[in-house]
């Protein structure tokens, strides 16, 4: 599973880098989270609200932080 | 019923005596600090669910396809009053915008509305000030994206905007997001993020609140109208231009203000202060200026400087 995280840096993508770690940690599963701060590649998304995430080339979040929890769902429908 | 709370709290718990100073400092802070943050949780609640439902992107493509001769302006900033603003995101939005073909103009009125009106901004004035200036405040912060995001429409700034944002193409792959249905799960997970919202700005709010108890506890009523009167035509001005450069967010200032206010500072005066602060600030110009070239950079500044000036003025004349 690839993971991505769209965001420049701020607090907000920290967070959301966090909460995926925890969710990948309390699923068990091993994969890899990548971190993408080049604009032209978020933008390449069609992200416009960061943080965003993305699993396997799909979007899944942008704009908001998604609860520990949800990333779990989303991840779980993806392996 | 809260009020009634903190007085518990503050009398019979704390063991603090009626009418002293201290006392009244202390129960106007869990008062005001109880009442905002209760407020700041419904108001997240029910924006959150909004936005699950109207991401950004969604607005954005409303706006690029329907062109309403003026209208759009209007809609901009109330998108932009709904989208929360984080700065980080300001550049992906500037770039979205502009991809999608809508006007500059348009683009602007959505970016100086977004940090002035945003659901902490209106918690905390609901809490402090009320609706009456609330409802007053939420105008005014969308009428200055309007007014400032025409007047930089009409300059035609378009080559002033960094060539590599034209270069720029987006993929849909946002748009193309399963959203769940209303559902069990969908609210957890938005609640989950309103609490954690609260959380994130609770400290700032609790600062504010304590600096604004301590104001209105320990300065003489009335002690500003002798510096700041609203005859002084150049304190207006004053404040926009001394708070451009400080950064802070809408939570730790609001209250503060609200005590100064109460204190005699003139409302107009302390407003253009404040969505100086909030909305205009060094940072920002920084994240910015990788998307615009100085003019531009500079232009958007004076426009919304002046807009919130005016917008002073204003609010010194109606109270």
């Amino acid at each position: 599973m690839n993971i991505k995280i769209l965001g420049t840096g701020c607090p907000n993508c920290q967070k959301l880098e966090a909460n995926t770690n925890q969710a990948l940690e309390e699923l068990k599963v091993k994969g890899k989270i990548e971190k993408i701060t080049d604009i032209g590649e978020i933008m390449n998304y069609g992200v416009m609200g960061l943080p965003g995430l993305v699993v396997d080339d799909e979007v899944k979040v942008s704009g908001r932080i998604p609860a520990t929890e949800e990333i779990k769902t989303i991840l779980s429908g993806h392996k | 019923m809260l009020q009634q709370f903190a007085d518990w709290l503050t009398y019979n718990i704390f063991g603090l005596v009626e009418k002293t100073k201290t006392a009244d400092v202390i129960n106007f802070f869990l008062y005001d600090s109880l009442k905002i943050i209760l407020l700041l949780l419904v108001i997240t609640h029910f924006m959150s669910l909004l936005r699950y439902y109207l991401p950004i992107e969604k607005l954005r493509d409303f706006l690029a396809s329907h062109k309403f001769f003026g209208l759009d302006y209007f809609l901009a900033t109330v998108f932009g009053a709904i989208t929360p603003f984080c700065s980080c995101s300001s550049i992906p939005l500037f770039i979205g915008f502009v991809e999608a073909g809508i006007p500059l103009g348009v683009t602007f009125a959505f970016l100086i509305t977004s940090p002035l009106v945003n659901e902490v901004a209106v918690a905390m004035f609901v809490g402090l000030f009320g609706w009456k200036i609330t409802a007053i405040y939420v105008t005014a912060g969308i009428l200055i994206g309007m007014i400032g995001g025409a007047i930089l429409g009409k300059l035609k700034m378009e080559k002033y905007v960094e060539d590599y944002v034209w270069k720029i193409k987006m993929k849909d792959g946002a748009k193309k997001r399963e959203r769940e249905k209303f559902s069990w799960k969908v609210i957890k997970s938005i609640s989950k993020e309103a609490v954690e919202t609260t959380k994130k700005i609770t400290l700032y709010v609790l600062i504010g609140v304590g600096v604004g108890a301590l104001i209105h506890g320990y300065v003489p009523e009335g002690f500003f109208e002798e510096y700041i009167t609203k005859e002084n035509p150049l304190a207006v001005p004053l404040a926009v231009i001394l708070a451009v450069p400080l950064y802070s967010n809408a939570s730790g200032v609001i209250p503060i203000i609200q005590s100064l206010v109460a204190k005699g500072v003139p409302l107009g005066t302390a407003l253009a202060f404040m969505m100086a602060t909030v909305g205009l600030s060094l940072p920002e110009a920084l994240i910015l200026k990788r998307v615009m070239k100085l003019r531009l950079l500079l232009t958007f500044f004076g426009v919304v400087s002046l807009g919130m000036i005016l917008i002073g003025y204003g609010f010194n004349w109606i109270f």
